[in-house]
């Protein structure tokens, strides 16, 4: 059913009990043309494209829990294309050009605001950084402008430019067209577009081994049996280096913990995001008045899905020096994510070591902003068996070739 | 906050504390002659286990010395803590595996 005024006012006539599933539960058949690993927002915006780009609708996304319930449906959710080499810019825009018309091409409301995103500077180190990187982002035609204090100040009342003194505040870069997105709506959006063209979205269904032959992906283990498949996607971000550990090689990433944090909700504050590197904070609104605050990762490799409390303690202590009128705030909930870092903080697309298997990992601290175009780029790669353009950079060779592409400054901490 | 035994100070908070990640990886002797490949295996190439692993820290904040640990990585317990040069408790094979 396509969603529409019309549909919305018949379904108020029945009391909205007959709305239909937007995703069916199949059973697995023995065979598929591609197997998805993983239901998050990459891998099922990846088989979403499979079938409505490629033409392969013969699909199976495979996801050990619920979908949406990794990284996707754990994040901040700040969208933005800002980053300073040509390879992530081209990759970050692309993904970024998607979300702007995401909601009409999926025909569900995925919340995407352009509401803008802030990246303050506390120091002069800061300000040249910044504006280096709002140079290189003009030059790749991405709207980035630099504000001085007073300007931030203008955009975001909210905000102390004092600090509190340990935090003043001495410019912002600002892309207008960054903001924020619903995390799930993406996840649910992709899955109900993708099983709509006949992609089986099979949840509770951990990969657990592979079937290689002669160097070449013949199908996965599940907890649900044996599934055979010549093309093999595996998009499983904090568990990506255990899956590879099961194919029988090794990746450069490390999993920690970052961790987010919601308050109580309040009447509109702030209208924008507000991200500081320097201090490892990052702060938006959400629709239900929630403010939704990013802290830092730990500093160890975990599985666990929390982080410690004096991370969010010092995260928390900057959003009061920086806001203080939010400092009788109450905070609802916090929770953690295992983030898959790469040491030069840009994602892995591509081929693997075993014929017909191909990674989408590395995203780290910040993917959920690239899941339309690293979804896009993936699909194609796997119809087409060859690195698409824009993924070919971001390929796992690029760690013996030496070419890194280091977006620490645009990635490290901000998301 | 985890508490860490430091093997030369003993128990102390993990603020006083900085990571080093994966331990035992030998600098290859060989270097001239190693493939691009081999330089990413040990420069950039990691374990990075979901259960035991075999990691280091240095006590930062302390003494100032490095040493090993072997902790969980699910639950982040810290199953020992050892001096630089001595035997790891597990082994490499051991790495991964649940306690
Ligand atoms: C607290 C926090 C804040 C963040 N903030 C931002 C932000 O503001 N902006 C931004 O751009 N990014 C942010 N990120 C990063 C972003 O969330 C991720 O990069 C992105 O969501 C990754 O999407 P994914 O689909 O690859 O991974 P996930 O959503 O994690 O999906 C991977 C899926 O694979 C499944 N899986 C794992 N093992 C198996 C198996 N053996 N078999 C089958 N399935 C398996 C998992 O259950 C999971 O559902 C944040 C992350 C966290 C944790
Ligand atoms: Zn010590």
């Amino acid at each position: 059913m396509r969603y529409s005024a019309f549909s919305l006012l018949r379904n108020t006539l029945s009391h909205h009990k007959n709305w239909p599933q937007l995703w069916g539960s199949p059973d697995p058949q023995p065979e598929y043309d591609v197997i998805i690993i993983g239901g998050g927002g990459h891998g099922l915006a990846t088989a979403y494209y499979l079938a409505s780009q490629h033409g392969i609708n013969n699909v199976a996304v495979l996801e050990k829990a619920w979908i949406g319930g990794g990284n996707t449906g754990r994040n901040t959710t700040i969208v933005r294309s800002n980053y300073l080499w040509d390879e992530s810019a081209k990759l970050y825009e692309t993904a970024l050009k998607l979300w702007e018309n995401l909601s009409q091409e999926l025909n569900y409301n995925v919340m995407f605001s352009q509401r803008g995103v802030m990246n303050l500077c506390h120091n002069v180190h800061d300000v040249r950084e910044t504006k280096r990187r709002v140079n290189a982002n003009r030059l790749n035609g991405i709207d980035s402008e630099f504000l001085d204090a007073q300007q931030v100040k203008e955009f975001c009342p909210a905000i102390d430019l004092r600090g509190g003194g340990r935090y003043p505040v001495m410019g912002a870069s600002l892309q207008r067209r960054g903001g924020t997105a619903r995390h799930d709506a993406v996840a649910w959006g992709y899955a109900r577009g993708a099983a709509k063209r006949g992609v089986h979205i099979i949840q509770n269904c951990p990969v657990t081994g592979f079937d290689i032959e002669g160097g070449a992906i013949k199908g996965v283990q599940t907890a649900k049996g044996p599934i055979k498949a010549k093309r093999v996607g595996m998009v499983v971000a904090g568990h990506s280096s255990v899956l590879a550990n099961m194919a029988g090689f090794k990746l450069p990433l490390h999993c920690r913990p970052l961790q987010a944090l919601v308050s109580e909700p309040v009447k509109p504050a702030i209208d924008c995001v507000v991200m500081s590197n320097a201090v490892h904070a990052y702060i938006s609104q959400s629709d239900k008045g929630e403010l939704v605050i990013g802290a830092g990762t730990d500093a160890y490799c975990s599985y666990g899905q929390r982080g410690s409390m004096h991370n969010t303690e010092g995260t928390l202590a900057a959003i009061c020096e920086m806001f203080p009128q939010f400092r009788r705030m109450k905070m609802l909930r916090a929770w953690g994510g295992i983030v898959d870092t790469c040491p030069d903080a840009s994602p892995i697309i591509g081929k693997t070591p075993v014929e017909g298997l191909y990674i989408n990992c590395g995203w780290g601290t910040g993917g959920f902003k690239a899941t339309p175009g690293s979804g896009w780029v993936f699909a194609d790669t796997i119809a087409n068996e060859r690195p698409h353009a824009l993924a070919e950079p971001f390929a796992l060779s690029r760690f013996s070739s030496g070419y890194l592409i280091g977006e620490h400054g645009a990635a490290g901490v901000a998301h | 906050m985890l508490l860490i035994d430091c093997p030369h100070c003993g128990p102390r908070n993990e603020s006083e504390f900085h990571y080093g990640d994966q331990a035992h990886i030998a600098r290859p002797e060989n270097s001239e002659s190693m493939s691009d490949q081999e330089w990413a295996e040990y420069v950039y190439l990691r374990e990075n286990p979901k259960g035991l692993f075999r990691e280091r820290w240095v006590h930062s904040a302390g003494c100032g010395r490095w040493f090993n640990a072997v902790r969980d990585t699910v639950s982040s317990r810290i199953v020992a803590t050892y001096k630089q040069g001595e035997e790891a408790p597990i082994s490499a094979e051991e790495e991964g595996g649940l306690l």
